[in-house]
C-alpha cells in the first residue's frame, strides 16, 4: 500500500481494507496500553481543508502526532495566498514540496482526484462534495466488525440523505466490497441513490430494497448508519415536515430492533438522532468516531512506511 | 436493383458510411459544414444497410477529414468508416471507434465538478461506459454524460 493515493474506497480490494483493520486493531491496542510510537518520526503530513471539519481533520492530525510524525495545515482562505487568487493546483504543488502525505477536503467533486494527479506524494481525500469520503468508510466497517465481529451476512439500512450525503455514498460503496446479506437504502424519493451506485450494488449482486421508511424494515435489521435529511434539500418546506418524522431515529422508534443492533452516525448530528438513543445498547456512534484516529494511525503507516 | 439509389463518384474528398440511421445532419454540423461553403455534398439517409439494419451517409467532396474530427464523428455515429477518396479511388479506409477515455473534448454536466472550476489546470477527462448506448463517465467525479448530452455538446443544441 506503500504511496498510495486514497480518493474512493473503491481505489481498495476487499483484502487491502482488511489489511487496514489488522493494523487498526494493532493501533488500537498500542493506544490502550499508553504505547509512544514512533514509526513516522521525520514525517510529515499536510492537511488542506477547503471545508469546515471537525473530526477528520483533528483525527488525522492527531493520528499522525501519535506515529511521532508532525502536521502542517493550510490556513483559513483568509489568512492564505488563496485569498489573493491563487489556484487549487498551486496550493496542493506547493504542499506537496513540503510534506509527505497530504489530506485534502473541498466543496467540488474530483478534487481530491486531480491533487493526486499534481501531487507526487499521496494525497488522502478527507471529503470531495457530494462524492468521497473513504476514510470514513473504513471507519464504519470497521466499527460494525468490531461490534459484530464480521461484516459479510449482516442486514443493513443505510438512512437518510442517501443522494448528496458523501458519508452515506462511500459507507454503501464499501458494503459493495463485501458480502451483506441485504442493503435496504431508507430515503425520501428525492434523496434515493445516484443510479451509478444501485447500478454497483446490482454489479455485486447484493441484495438491496429502498424504501421510504424505517418503520417498515427496523426489526430485520444488524446495522443502522444514520444521516441527516437536509431541509434545505427539500424545494418546500411542508414536504420536508411531513417526511422527516419517518426519517428520525429516537429510542422509541428503535423498539423491535435485534437487540444487538448497532446505530451508526458520522456525524455531527442535528436532530435526526436522538440523544435518548446514546443511553441505549445500539448507540455506537461515538465509538465509531473514536476508531477514526488509530485506523488513520493504521493508513498513514501503511502508506508512508507500507 | 431499379429501386436503389444512385450518387456519383467523387474525386477528391471522405465518404463517411455506416452512420446511424437518422446521425447524417448531427455530423455534417459537427463538421461545421452548413451547406454554404459550395462544396459538393450528398446526404443519404435511412437506407437498407446489413450492419445497420438503417443507415445514413455523408459524401463531401473536397474535404478530408483530420483526426480529432474523426475521434468526434466516433462519439456520434460508432459505427461509421471513413473513406478518404483521391482520383475517384478509396485511399484510406477508417472504422472510427470509441476511444476508451475522451480527455478535453467535452465540458462535465456536474456544475460542482472540479473541471468546472475557472482558473485550474485540469482538462475534462471522460471514461467510456459503454458505446451503444453511448455513455461516459466523468473520471474526477463520476457524473455521466449520455449520447444526447455529447451530441448537443459537440453540435451545440439538438435539432
Amino acid at each position: 500500500m506503500k504511496g498510495r493515493d486514497v480518493i474512493t474506497v473503491l481505489d481498495f480490494s476487499r483484502s487491502e481494507v482488511e489489511r487496514v483493520f489488522e493494523e487498526t486493531d494493532a493501533m488500537q491496542r498500542a493506544l490502550e496500553r499508553g504505547e509512544r510510537l514512533d514509526v513516522l518520526r521525520g514525517f510529515v503530513m499536510a492537511t488542506a481543508f477547503f471545508e469546515p471539519s471537525t473530526r477528520t481533520k483533528l483525527s488525522f492530525q492527531t493520528a499522525m502526532l501519535r506515529l511521532g510524525g508532525s502536521c502542517i495545515d493550510l490556513p483559513p482562505e483568509e489568512l492564505s495566498s488563496r485569498a489573493k487568487g491563487e489556484s487549487f493546483a498551486d496550493t496542493i504543488r506547493m504542499l506537496d514540496a513540503y510534506a509527505d502525505v497530504i489530506v485534502v477536503r473541498h466543496r467540488l467533486e474530483g478534487a481530491a482526484r486531480f491533487a493526486a494527479e499534481i501531487a507526487a506524494h499521496p494525497v488522502i481525500n478527507g471529503g470531495d462534495g457530494t462524492r468521497d469520503h473513504p476514510t470514513q468508510a473504513m471507519i464504519d466497517l470497521y466499527t460494525v466488525r468490531k461490534a459484530l465481529g464480521r461484516i459479510d451476512g449482516l442486514v443493513y439500512g443505510v438512512l437518510g440523505d442517501l443522494r448528496y450525503g458523501r458519508a452515506a455514498r462511500s459507507f454503501i460503496l464499501a458494503l459493495t466490497l463485501f458480502n451483506p446479506k441485504k442493503i435496504y437504502l431508507i430515503s425520501p424519493p428525492q434523496l434515493a441513490s445516484r443510479p451509478e451506485i444501485i447500478e454497483r450494488i446490482r454489479e455485486r449482486s447484493i441484495e438491496y430494497e429502498e424504501v421510504r421508511s424505517l418503520h417498515e424494515v427496523i426489526s430485520e435489521l444488524d446495522v443502522l448508519y444514520v444521516t441527516r435529511v437536509q431541509r434545505e434539500r427539500f424545494p418546500d418546506p411542508m414536504e420536508y415536515e411531513k417526511v422527516r418524522g419517518s426519517y428520525r431515529v429516537t429510542a422509541e422508534s428503535l423498539k423491535g430492533a435485534k437487540p444487538n443492533l448497532v446505530v451508526l452516525h458520522p456525524l455531527p448530528r442535528v436532530d435526526e438522532l436522538a440523544y435518548d438513543v446514546d443511553a441505549t445498547q445500539h448507540a455506537w456512534y461515538f465509538r465509531q468516531a473514536s476508531f477514526g484516529v488509530p485506523l488513520r494511525m493504521a493508513l498513514l503507516k501503511l502508506i508512508l512506511r507500507g | 436493383m431499379e429501386r436503389e439509389l444512385r450518387v456519383s463518384k467523387i474525386a477528391e474528398g471522405t465518404v463517411i458510411d455506416h452512420i446511424d440511421a437518422g446521425r447524417a445532419l448531427y455530423v455534417l454540423k459537427m463538421l461545421g459544414l452548413t451547406g454554404s461553403e459550395g462544396l459538393t455534398i450528398a446526404v443519404v439517409m435511412n437506407v437498407p444497410s446489413k450492419k445497420l439494419g438503417r443507415k445514413d451517409i455523408v459524401k463531401v467532396e473536397g474535404v478530408i477529414l483530420r483526426g480529432d474530427q474523426v475521434s468526434k464523428i466516433a462519439l456520434i455515429a460508432p459505427s461509421a468508416t471513413i473513406n478518404i477518396i483521391r482520383n475517384y479511388e478509396v485511399v484510406e479506409k477508417v472504422k472510427v471507434s470509441v476511444p476508451p477515455l475522451v480527455e478535453g473534448l467535452l465540458r462535465c454536466a456536474n456544475p460542482s465538478c472540479i473541471t468546472n472550476q475557472a482558473g485550474e489546470p485540469v482538462r475534462s477527462r471522460f471514461h467510456v461506459v459503454s458505446v451503444r448506448p453511448l455513455r461516459l463517465r466523468c473520471e474526477y467525479c463520476g457524473a455521466e454524460l449520455s449520447h444526447e448530452d455529447v451530441v448537443s455538446q459537440l453540435v451545440g443544441g439538438r435539432e
